[in-house]
């Protein structure tokens, strides 16, 4: 499948890009102009630095294994003219383009309708700009290979610092040929320009096609609003070197951040870009000659691995919350042990003692085999921990703080087995609480005074049927009743109070009330039981449940 | 046991740290704290009030008590913290439905103070329960095993003992029934639930226990108490229902 890309870029002029769209992107995106890198280059000139930027376009690049199969010439006539259509001022329209469908005359922003009654074998899809994100976003990632200061420019942009990068591929234009020549094997049509900074990547990518003179660029390559475009336009000022002569001032005041714009375009400013790259994670390892075979010695290695990440992390200023580390055995079996801490942390003994606690509850002990010969401790995420004097009034000795207690409990039992409770704005009584994270002390309200206590302590979920239920008809207490074998006669009782099923949150709008009993038996002891449903003449009576038991 | 005792260091450096480690011996544990329970009599009968930083044990008289057994154990842990400091609450599952935190509110604890902590054995509540009251982080612990737990035998309940002595966190063994074993624990209760006081329309009231302290370290058992837990003021209150059977709706006023 072949679809060629349309931009109307300024008043006049249509671009035309081309890529390829496959399924499995769902449907393809429409155009993605990919985009602009810009490069630094220092050690080609002197004096002003070389930057360069590359527009690429096309949108979505295929699996590799399907694409020799799906790849015709770009230019064989028999294709399928495609167009990919949105939505727009609540018409179908087209927005991006095949090249066969240009070919037959179609632009874009026409009507899907229009263009039916045109080419009646149009094949018409929707434009998927997620999809078109993702690819811009693969695109970006891939550009890493160039240099680490990579950025997208949405919609259709990419752009790249490649100061000091270009001498592994035989200089800027080498890398510029590599850069599309691997854009092309995927079936994207790129464009790619060099400036000095960003913005002026960014023009001569997408307006520099006649010219490479970037006072010789039409307004349009500002970017500014369409209407101080037009504002231009009418005082004659049709060019950067047109604007580019006149006073700042003047353009400023009339025309506030265009001013800034210029300065930008013309490499007089320049604004960094910020690279999409993730942190490299923080991690040290440890190779040995020969292969250790004890768990012991293992762990004092993993302590000086400790000691060491300890280090990079206090020069980061950070903690880190998840700890990997590796036990490579000779054999090539890796064993992982993972750790978190509830609060970012980089002291190594507490590491070790977590650690210490992780092998200790592992239910197949670490089988050393051969022995291991390589130790790696990673630190998966990292946030940020300043420095903190400790108050020479205080105790030497580190107190263990509830934090670290938690983080104890929660790598040996589990961190599912540690945590608080949260209460939940219901009044199913069920789920008026969740469980929450330890490290987050929720809020809960203090019961009114003067009332005794209307809830259980103890909660079944889900009730326990009780049997043989002595109750007045219709809405009568329970005066007698069987659970697990006992029989109980209720002395004192307060209810009902009713809870009445959720509706709101049900498909069928129903839902039995409940009609709740707090009731107290001759020795004292105090349950919580409730009838569901209400009585109906000639139906079934309603059964009866015991919810909870009061202190 | 798991949880390592304290290495013997005494005979090793006969020279120079001896000095040090007799001294750190003879350094004396930190001066016993009392909280009161509220009800005079009985905390004259306790020497006024129970120990902080011990080990108490407690246990219900028959299945049916093990709410008001909880109840108890929940609330001692609260007096025992105080204002501060979190509950820790370690559980082995039981079959008495969990702990129910809107329940906890009415009994004037507030739930975010509590830490949860189940654990899925024995062994696994013993450590866990040995890292917290060794921690002087919390407040006060709880610890409540599920069954007859053969694990927590005299040692176990000394070394509790000890931790918490150390540490200064108070621990309350809720346990599922009699052991019918020795403890090391400072007091021991047996606890029921009691008829409550009652409200309006023949209403049941405020929380009420009977308790029975089979034993406690330097004085006399006693048994046969009757409180009842007044949540506005935070503190027990001896049960009596003379005054609640004509007062109506100014229980309150009873405290």
């Amino acid at each position: 499948m072949l679809a060629e890309n349309i931009w109307r870029l300024g008043s006049e002029k249509l671009l035309p890009g081309m890529g390829r769209g496959t399924a499995a992107e769902g449907g393809g995106g429409g155009g993605l102009r990919l985009g602009e890198s810009r490069v630094e280059s220092p050690l080609h000139r002197s004096s002003t630095t070389a930057r360069s930027t590359s527009r690429l376009r096309g949108y979505s690049l295929p699996p590799a294994g399907c694409q020799s199969p799906l790849r015709p010439p770009p230019h064989s006539g028999e294709e399928l003219p495609i167009v990919f259509v949105e939505k727009l001022n609540n018409a179908m329209r087209l927005t991006a383009l095949s090249r066969a469908a240009i070919a037959l005359g179609l632009t874009p922003n026409l009507t899907l309708a229009d263009a039916r009654a045109r080419v009646p074998e149009l094949v018409a899809l929707d434009r998927d700009h997620q999809a078109e994100a993702r690819l811009l976003a693969r695109i970006v990632a891939g550009c890493v290979r160039y240099t680490p200061m990579a950025a997208a420019e949405p919609p259709d942009g990419a752009i790249l610092d490649i100061s000091g990068c270009a001498h592994g591929f035989g200089g800027e234009m080498g890398l510029k040929a590599d850069l599309v020549r691997r854009l092309k094997a995927s079936g994207i049509t790129a464009f790619c320009a060099m400036g000095d900074t960003p913005e002026q990547a960014r023009a001569l990518a997408r307006f520099g096609h006649k010219t490479k003179d970037l006072l010789a660029l039409p307004v349009e390559a500002l970017e500014a609003d369409a209407a101080v475009t037009l504002a231009l336009r009418r005082a004659g000022l049709k060019t950067i070197g047109d604007l580019a002569r006149r006073p700042r001032k003047m353009l400023a005041a009339r025309f506030g951040d265009l001013a800034i714009r210029l300065g930008r375009l013309l490499g007089e400013q320049d604004r960094h870009i910020s690279p999409e790259r993730p942190l490299p994670p923080i991690f040290a390892l440890r190779r040995f000659a020969e292969p250790i075979a004890r768990i012991e010695d293992a762990l004092a290695c993993l302590e000086e691995l400790g000691h060491e990440a300890a280090k990079s992390l206090l020069e980061r200023h950070e903690g880190g919350r998840r700890f990997v580390a590796r036990f490579f055995r000779s054999d090539g079996a890796i064993l992982p042990l993972e750790v978190a801490t509830g609060h970012p942390t980089r002291d190594p003994a507490l590491l070790i003692r977590l650690f210490r606690e992780r092998v200790d509850v592992l239910s197949d002990p670490i089988d050393p085999g051969f022995g291991f010969d390589m130790i790696r401790l990673d630190i998966g995420q990292c946030e940020a921990l300043v420095a903190r004097q400790d108050d020479h009034l205080a105790p030497s000795r580190h107190a263990e703080d509830l934090a670290e207690l938690i983080d104890r409990l929660s790598v040996r039992l589990g961190a599912r087995r540690v945590h608080r409770v949260r209460s939940e704005n219901t009044h199913i009584p069920e789920c008026a609480a969740t469980v929450c994270a330890p490290s987050s002390p929720p809020t809960w309200e203090a019961a009114p005074e003067g009332e005794p206590p209307m809830r259980p302590l103890r909660l079944f979920d889900p009730p326990q049927p009780v049997g043989a239920v002595m109750s007045e008809v219709p809405d009568g207490p329970p005066m007698r009743f069987t659970w697990r074998g006992k029989n109980y006669g209720v002395t004192r009782w307060e209810g009902p109070e009713r809870i009445a099923a959720e509706w709101w949150r049900r498909r069928d709008r129903g839902g039995r009330p409940r009609d709740y009993y707090r009731v107290e038996d001759a020795a004292g002891h105090r349950f919580w039981l409730f009838r569901h449903g209400l009585h109906e003449s000639g139906g079934t009576p309603p059964d009866w449940y015991l919810h909870g038991l009061f202190a | 046991m798991t949880c390592e005792s304290p290495p013997p260091l005494a005979r090793k450096h006969p020279a120079g740290p001896v000095p040090k480690i007799a001294l750190a011996r003879a350094e004396p544990i930190a001066p016993l704290v009392r909280f009161a329970l509220g009800e005079p009599r009985l905390d004259g009968a306790l020497g006024g009030g129970l120990a902080a930083a011990r080990l108490h044990e407690l246990w219900p008289a028959q299945a049916e008590d093990a709410p008001s057994a909880a109840g108890f154990a929940l609330l001692l842990a609260l007096k025992a913290a105080g204002d501060k400091g979190a509950i820790v609450w370690i559980e082995q599952q039981a079959r008495q439905g969990r702990l129910y935190p809107p329940g906890l509110v009415e009994l004037g604890i507030d739930p975010a103070r509590i830490l949860f902590v189940n654990a899925p054995d024995e062994k696994a509540l013993l450590r866990a329960a040995g890292d917290v009251v060794r921690s002087p982080a919390p407040g006060a612990a709880v610890i409540a095993p599920a069954g007859p737990a053969r694990l927590l035998d005299l040692t176990a309940s000394r070394r509790l003992t000890l931790f918490a002595e150390a540490s200064g966190t108070t621990a309350i063994l809720l346990r599922a029934a009699d052991p019918q074993a020795p403890s090391a624990a400072t007091t021991r209760w047996r606890v029921a639930a009691a008829p409550s006081r009652t409200l309006e329309a023949n209403a049941p009231g405020c929380p009420a226990f009977t308790l029975d302290l089979l034993r406690q370290r330097g004085g006399a058992p006693s048994s046969g108490w009757q409180l009842e837990w007044d949540r506005d003021r935070a503190r027990f209150t001896p049960l009596s229902r003379d005054l609640a059977a004509d007062a109506g709706g100014e229980y309150l006023a009873a405290g």
